[in-house]
């Protein structure tokens, strides 16, 4: 169901003369963390600028929260966008760039000061912010960006790699920033190539492969769409011979895997609910079972299954 | 829908707010001090005169007045000038286009012909600034000479402060018309100093062209204003090979001549701006 708060993709194209970017791109994105993942050249960026209005599709249309980008003057005060481009105007300090862009907004010089100053403490760069951005790390120049992208107090947040290059404290607290937005009612719209932390970090996932986007949803969802895939389930009990001799006569039940340890086993399975109900079935008669854990139905896993290996979205 | 008062003071402060993140650009950076050179270029040999006098029966004021009227003519509208706006305005989109920070004013709440115009302002307002002052520099150090006296009264009871006025008006215009095309090539074109090099050409040829075709140029127009017409028969009676470049019509009142120039960069910014709600970053490309 679309919703006039949603990022709305209908039915949008992009070509570059006769490369393709995204192709019959159908989304809707509600407010939250949403997670962009694909190899390079999958689309994301163009995704991305087209939400930005930096592109313009080739065909359909973008809109986001009921408004379209030609509409600058109320578009971009809604939207704030941190570009993958690790560029910016010569010779500003960080403060001077937050605060030289936020003026174009119309804002009054006070308020102006206000917002860059509170952008530039949320991101955590108050004390180096009167230094020129040539003489930053790159971890400062992501922020700075970002403190930029958020000064206007956007509804809606695209963020394009914004991870990168940060140190793992900034990391945490980048992501804690993104979720305190997200649980402001913004969206948060990030892409990234670290699988890890897409689970960690979003709401949702979109997954794009070769300008399509393959998949999109809660990695749960999406895990149990895969049926080419079996369901991977691991068990630690104390009987893991008596468990596995009962579980290979189960129809739903694929494969069923020791641990090392014999402490536990891995099954792969057809039917999650299914196995879940007779693992219930099984632990009242006799089988002591301390954790039940899926295997694969994290990013990284969702994302190998439809894409590809992990190291080609780098 | 008409726009109200809320509409265009926030496009003033949005234009000013541009203004003021491009004149520190334009001014202050490393890449533009070949445009003080150029703007300064005419200053050198004046001075040079100054301090070596030649005081020959040809060093006069009138002589003077001359020279001056075909160093302005041939070299600083022609070339300094010219290229100096190549530098400023194409730099406007298309130098932050290389430098991928165009996006930043894209990303803003600016209509983009509010962009445009607050652009071309900035790089008009560094190029007024720095061609405009130096043509006021360089009738001092053309005629100081002579001393002041002389130069007292050519200035203040003879025609030198017209002169000096419709100099520095046919230099501002100057800023004006080719701005406004070299900020529109910025715009329309990946590599602006292709249009420039055109342009170039089509400026050196107007002494060759039919007299309509000589309208549709800006040097035509900026000849017309010059206080000191440079007949071609005086040039060419010196076998000077600088009497080609001369437009040999009649020139036209210096009020349609401006009124023609500005109706042109109008026209021309109109067309800029328009095109600038088209344009995309694509900075993979550039």
């Amino acid at each position: 169901m679309i919703h006039n708060h949603d990022i709305v993709f209908d039915n949008v194209s992009k070509f570059y003369g006769e490369v393709l970017g995204v192709n019959r791109v159908n989304l809707s994105i509600p407010p939250g963390v949403t997670s962009l993942v694909g190899p390079n050249g999958s689309g994301k960026t163009t995704l991305m600028n087209m939400i930005a209005g930096l592109l313009r599709p080739s065909r359909g249309q973008v809109v986001t929260c009921g408004l379209k980008p030609d509409d600058a003057e109320n578009y971009f005060r809604m939207v704030g966008y941190s570009t993958q481009y690790d560029s910016f105007p010569r010779g500003l300090t960080g403060y001077e760039f937050v605060e030289c862009y936020l003026r174009l907004f119309g804002y009054s010089a006070k308020d102006t000061k206000r917002l860059a100053w509170e952008a530039i403490e949320r991101v955590g760069l108050r004390e180096p912010s009167a230094r020129r951005i040539a003489g930053y790390s790159k971890g400062m120049r992501q922020r700075i960006k970002l403190a930029q992208a958020i000064a206007h107090r956007p509804r809606v947040l695209v963020l394009d790699e914004p991870l990168n290059g940060l140190d793992p404290l900034a990391r945490a607290e980048t992501i804690a920033l993104f979720q305190a937005l997200a649980a402001e009612g913004s969206h948060v719209l990030i892409s990234t190539h670290i699988l890890h932390e897409v689970d960690l970090i979003s709401d949702r996932v979109i997954m794009m492969n070769q300008g399509y986007v393959v998949a999109e949803g809660q990695i749960r969802g999406m895990r149990d769409e895969i049926s080419e895939h079996p369901m991977q389930v691991l068990i630690r009990c104390d009987k893991p011979e008596l468990l596995a001799s009962k579980l290979f006569g189960e129809k739903q039940v694929v494969e069923v895997r020791l641990h090392a340890d014999r402490a536990g086993l891995l099954v792969r399975t057809r039917s999650a609910d299914g196995f879940y109900k007779l693992l219930n079935h099984i632990a009242l008669n006799g089988v002591q079972i301390e954790s039940v854990a899926p295997a694969d139905d994290d990013a990284q896993s969702v994302y190998e299954y439809l894409i590809g290996t992990e190291e080609s979205t780098k | 829908m008409t726009p109200t008062t809320a509409n265009w003071n926030l496009w003033r402060r949005q234009i000013l707010a541009i203004m003021r993140i491009d004149l520190r650009k334009t001014f202050f950076a490393k890449r533009g001090l070949w445009i003080y050179f150029l703007a300064l270029a005419p200053e050198i040999p004046m001075i040079g005169h100054w301090l070596i006098p030649t005081h020959g029966p040809n060093d006069t004021l009138g002589q003077d007045v001359q020279i001056f009227a075909g160093i302005f003519q041939f070299f600083y509208l022609r070339v300094a000038i010219f290229f100096g706006c190549v530098g400023i305005f194409s730099n406007l989109f298309r130098g932050e286009m290389m430098d991928k920070s165009l996006h930043y004013y894209l990303l803003a709440p600016v209509r983009r012909e509010v962009l445009v115009a607050g652009k071309f302002l900035s790089g008009l307002t560094a190029a007024i600034v720095i061609f405009g002052g130096s043509t006021i520099l360089q009738f001092p150090a053309m005629f100081w000479h002579h001393g002041r006296e002389l130069m007292n009264a050519y200035m203040f009871q003879g025609p030198g402060m017209s002169h000096l006025i419709s100099y520095v008006i046919a230099a501002t215009l100057a800023c004006v018309g080719y701005g406004s095309l070299f900020l529109a090539a910025g715009v329309l074109f990946r590599n602006p100093l292709i249009p420039a090099a055109l342009l170039l050409v089509w400026e050196g040829i107007n002494g060759f062209l039919p007299a309509l075709l000589k309208k549709f140029s800006i040097i035509y127009w900026l000849q017309s204003i010059c206080p000191i017409p440079m007949p071609a028969q005086n040039a060419g009676g010196r076998g000077n090979i600088l009497a080609l470049l001369v437009i040999d019509i009649d020139p036209a009142p210096a009020v349609i001549a401006i009124a023609n120039l500005l109706l042109i960069s109008a026209f021309v910014i109109v067309w800029a701006a328009l095109r600038a709600r088209k344009l995309e970053i694509a900075y993979g490309s550039e």
